[in-house]
């Protein structure tokens, strides 16, 4: 197990230093930041001063070996437009978009698998149908446009949830969330069903899919001929079984959640780091586009590695073996 | 020997697509307390359907549409879920074919016996019905039970697994156990082993049996009693010995010249002409008649009813007298 882990770590920094490389590359591909950061009327002398202090007059390759090294150091460079360090900037917007994200993947699995497996039970009753139905248009609908129907509808029409911002936030065991008040519940209910609503999706569709599948196996069979009851067989036998493909792709997706919560964050003015990546990019804020990059990237590899181990746990035919 | 399972005119018939599937067309038999009985049959003749009839577990479109299925005089067809559920792996319980498949992969051996006893018996601790399902792996021969009932179904070898199927089969002692092809995946030698612990468990603890398999060489090893069936039909029953010494339906007569034995080496054996006939377009009369070589006229316009005949046989057959 540790020498999977360790494994898999240095694999990770691999595909770290792969990614640093193409992010930093294809940043300074576009744009000039210069034109975004400097007063229109000042003068040539001032022009290459900002880009000596910026270190944009270096080549990008040694740009790059100052990032790289800096990079060890913790520091993933300052932000042109705030001046602060990167890392802190994003840092601070983190909590804002973990909660979203965990709470959309909570309601994604809370409805999602029950439903699933309701629509995997009864496949030809009405209800299960509606399921399906509503879950093919969870996919095709565009989160943008839902969300802003979401705040047409809830918000304006029926003025029962608020549509911008994160409400009031309390802390609770050193964690700041809104998910403690009821203010800031409400905030995120709209927000997060609308980030919700593909992942709800998904998961209505594999536990479905599951449920068809481990419904007629043997084992199922063999748990009724015991005695057992239906509501035991559907909760231990068959709910296990199907977790494994729903874990897997809950996991993967979480890193997806977080990545591209940047269409929500944006629609409804979420305070997360998707609207601050949308914000540096639009001002060609280099370094905090790069960091962003990188942070979502350590996310992707981390929660790769859990689903891993997490996969081991739910299916005792694959333990992790430590040699390779 | 008073009949504790009485089958009269059972039919269980499959309303597919293509039309119904008489797969269980009036099927009577009768197993004493403590008997052996062998229902012999092709694959898809309807013995594994009669089983499952018998437990109220035939899947759909699969119906029971008629025909009294007795268990200590009480017809279990008029009996509710709940009910049912009680006498499943409570007063009759069953062991599948393949021991891969029976056992839910993801769940501990000790949590499949244990749900096995909880289920009819809601006061038992958890630690006394674990002492239970231990002493019932320690009775099929398991080593070490108690590390064992920490164990994966992945942990173990197919026979092994088979022998923990009929330790929970046998947990609640049961009256009546229904073994579909319990031995049909298992190797030869891992064969001969549980057929005889079976029939030893069996005996000791005067469990009636109802071994349903295609084989009839295990039937001649393990059964009192033996039910040949064809196309849903039973159409020949009798003792072991003397079904086996003289059989008098020109189908079990096939069936016993195809069993490969030791003193006819060297001669080709002998097989059964033709198909087994669709089960949706069975022939009008006798469903044997165009595989049987003493076929007559009456055979294609009427269907042969059974005659009792001495000493508990019974036969379907117009032609038993010209049977030489």
């Amino acid at each position: 197990m540790t020498a999977f882990i360790l494994r898999r770590s240095l694999q990770s920094i691999i595909v770290l230093f792969v990614m640093s490389l193409i992010v930093f590359v294809g940043v300074n591909l576009v744009g000039d930041p210069v034109d975004m950061l400097i007063n229109p009327e000042a003068d040539q002398a001032e022009i290459d001063r900002v880009i000596r202090d910026l270190g944009l007059d270096r080549p990008v390759s040694e740009q790059y070996w100052y990032f790289v090294v800096n990079a060890f150091q913790g520091d993933l460079g300052r932000s042109f437009i705030f001046g602060e360090p990167a890392l802190k900037l994003i840092i601070q917007r983190m909590p804002a978009t973990m909660e979203l994200a965990l709470f959309s993947l909570l309601m994604a699995v809370v409805f999602g698998i029950p439903l699933g497996i309701y629509a995997g039970l009864k496949p030809n009753s009405k209800v299960s149908k509606t399921i399906m139905a509503g879950s093919i248009l969870g996919f095709s609908m565009p989160t943008f446009w839902v969300g802003i129907i979401l705040i047409m509808f809830f918000s304006v029409s029926l003025g029962w949830l608020p549509s911008t911002g994160r409400g009031e936030v309390a802390t609770y065991f050193g964690i700041t969330s809104s998910i403690f008040t009821l203010d800031g519940l409400s905030h995120i209910f709209l927000p997060a069903f609308n980030l919700a609503l593909f992942k709800l999706s998904s998961v209505i569709r594999l536990a479905r899919a599951g449920t068809r599948e481990v419904i007629l196996q043997d084992y199922i069979k063999f748990a009724r001929a015991k005695g057992v009851a239906e509501s035991r067989v559907v909760r231990v036998h068959l709910l296990k079984n199907i977790m494994i493909p729903v874990v897997t792709i809950i996991g993967l997706e979480f890193g997806s959640l977080i990545a591209f919560s940047t269409v929500t964050e944006t629609v409804f003015a979420w305070p997360g780091m998707g609207k601050l990546i949308i914000d540096s990019i639009y001002n060609l804020d280099r370094p905090v586009v790069v960091a962003y990059l990188m942070i979502i990237v350590v996310i992707f590899v981390t929660l790769n590695l859990i689903v891993d181990i997490l996969y081991s746990v739910l299916d005792p035919r694959v333990r992790i073996k430590g040699v390779s | 020997m008073e009949p504790i399972l009485e089958i009269s005119d059972l039919q269980t018939h499959f309303f597919t697509k293509a039309g119904i599937l008489r797969a269980v067309d009036g099927v009577s038999f009768e197993i004493g307390a403590g008997e052996i009985v062998g229902l012999v049959g092709e694959s898809g003749s309807g013995k594994s359907i009669t089983g499952f009839s018998i437990i109220g577990l035939v899947d759909s479109p699969g119906e029971i549409i008629g025909g009294t299925i007795k268990f200590k005089g009480e017809d279990l067809n008029d009996l509710s879920n709940e009910q049912m559920q009680h006498v499943r792996g409570n007063r009759i319980a069953m062991i599948f074919q393949d021991p891969m498949m029976t056992l839910n992969p993801v769940l501990r051996i000790e949590t499949q016996m244990i749900e096995a006893i909880q289920a009819h018996d809601n006061k038992i601790s958890r630690e006394d019905a674990r002492i239970r399902s231990r002493d019932a792996l320690g009775l099929v021969g398991i080593s070490s039970p108690d590390e064992r009932l920490r164990a994966y179904p992945h942990q173990f070898s197919g026979g092994m697994r088979q022998r923990v199927s009929i330790a929970i089969a046998m947990l609640n002692r049961p009256d009546l156990i229904i073994a579909d092809e319990p031995t049909t995946a298992l190797d030869v030698t891992i064969q001969g082993q549980v057929i005889s612990e079976m029939q030893k468990l069996c005996r000791e603890t005067k469990t009636a049996l109802l071994w349903i398999t295609h084989d009839l060489a295990v039937i001649a090893g393990i059964a009192d009693r033996v039910c040949v069936m064809y196309a849903g039909r039973i159409v020949e029953q009798g003792l072991v010995a003397n079904t086996i010494a003289n059989p008098l339906h020109p189908y079990t007569r096939g069936l016993m010249g195809s069993v490969p034995s030791q003193n006819q080496r060297g001669k080709p054996l002998q097989q059964i002409n033709g198909m087994v006939p669709s089960m949706l377009s069975l022939p009008r009369g006798c469903a044997f008649q165009n595989r049987c070589s003493y076929v007559t006229e009456k055979c294609s316009t009427e269907r042969p009813d059974i005659t009792h005949l001495s000493d508990k046989r019974q036969v379907r057959c117009f032609n038993v007298s010209e049977v030489p």
